[in-house]
């Protein structure tokens, strides 16, 4: 599948509605700052942003059994010389944690997307201790995290982030609120 | 098997291969064979090692990369072997010196002595190769054959002998040794 077949493209000359097409400007957002590099374990509010960089030939992706080995090989990556970000649903940040020590001694860029669950209109109460425990688990290990509600504050929110691990070697993490990705069809 | 004879055989013949250990005895014996830019010794991160190589193996595909790493580091990650096989990179070679114990905390038997073969799982992962050597003379018959192109990721279990020798310490500056290694790939800081 070409790129072009997935996002959802404004006609020419009109803007993206970034309530609806965050993704595809976030997609647009992370290739300028250089990413050719993604990991990912997949979450229903990420799959726009996973179709479109599969379909990127520029762009070598990673599906993960598990979410901390993301983390490891975006360190590989970046020894490298390449940028890389990991894409992950809440639930997975707790899998992380001990191997985050490696981005944070390590002083490696390190760019996560957490698409959020167990806080908005949730239907699945398994969700909900990790859902809450997400936030101060990443910052207990030595992440910066940050949090955007609209489209518009969260493609702001990883283009700024993107500079900070890339150019700062900074271990961020933003988190990408429920109330944004909309209640899950079931 | 000597662990530390089988991994000079292997390094000295590296020829330009990029090499990250697992942390405990196999970065004590890569750093031992002899410290070097183009080494990322682990020191914790436990399971990381194989990825960090296939992160750093689909940056540098011109490059080859040898992760040398522990029985117990690698079981710790299982399930990177699926992730591995599935990227499958041709240039990422695998190298788990077994000793069927967790020999930095009290030598503990481990999975690789109860049934659990990595070449075997490797194997059913889909990886291009992968056995088990028991002799330094199949460590150096080994070598040429490493330099040789591959048809997508190989895993090498070696067994090796269960004891703790003398530590060999690699710098614990983790920024240090990441530094260094992008220099000698011609990175920036």
């Amino acid at each position: 599948m070409a790129a072009a077949e997935v996002i959802h493209s404004p006609k020419p000359g009109k803007a993206r509605d970034l309530a609806i097409d965050w993704p595809a400007e976030l997609y647009d957002t992370l290739k300028l700052a250089g990413v050719r590099h993604m990991s990912y374990v997949p979450d229903a509010g990420h799959s726009t942003l996973i179709k479109l960089f599969n379909a990127d030939p520029d762009v070598v992706t990673n599906v993960l059994t598990t979410e901390e080995e993301g983390v490891a090989i975006a360190a590989g990556a970046w020894l490298g010389g390449q940028r890389s970000v990991l894409l992950m649903q809440s639930s997975g940040a707790g899998n992380c944690i001990n191997m985050l020590s490696l981005p944070v001694q390590g002083r490696f860029p390190f760019l996560a997307l957490v698409t959020m669950r167990g806080e908005w209109a949730e239907f699945n109460p398994w969700q909900v201790p990790m859902g809450k425990a997400t936030q101060a688990a990443l910052e207990a290990i030595g992440l910066t995290v940050l949090r955007a509600e609209t489209g518009e504050d969260l493609v702001e929110t990883v283009a700024q982030a993107a500079t900070m691990a890339f150019e700062a070697d900074q271990q961020i993490a933003v988190l990408i609120g429920q109330r944004l990705l909309g209640k899950k069809k079931w | 098997m000597d662990r530390r004879d089988a991994v000079k055989i292997l390094l000295d013949a590296r020829d330009g291969a990029l090499v990250v250990t697992g942390l405990g005895s196999p970065s004590y014996d890569v750093h031992a064979a002899g410290d070097r830019d183009d080494n990322y010794y682990l020191w914790g991160a436990m399971g990381g090692a194989a990825l960090v190589g296939l992160g750093l193996a689909q940056a540098q595909p011109e490059k080859k990369v040898m992760v040398i790493t522990g029985d117990g580091e690698q079981l710790m990650a299982f399930g990177a072997l699926a992730t591995i096989a599935v990227a499958g990179p041709k240039n990422l070679d695998i190298i788990i010196l077994d000793n069927q114990h967790f020999g930095e905390t009290g030598m503990q038997a481990s999975h690789t002595g109860r049934g659990i073969s990595f070449d075997k799982v490797a194997a059913a992962c889909g990886f291009a190769e992968a056995r088990e050597l028991r002799t330094l003379d199949e460590v150096a018959a080994l070598c040429p054959h490493l330099r040789a192109p591959a048809e997508g990721p190989r895993l090498f279990v070696l067994k090796i002998t269960a004891e703790n020798l003398p530590r060999s310490l690699p710098p614990r500056d983790a920024v240090f040794i990441k530094n260094r290694f992008r220099s000698h790939l011609g990175a920036a800081g």
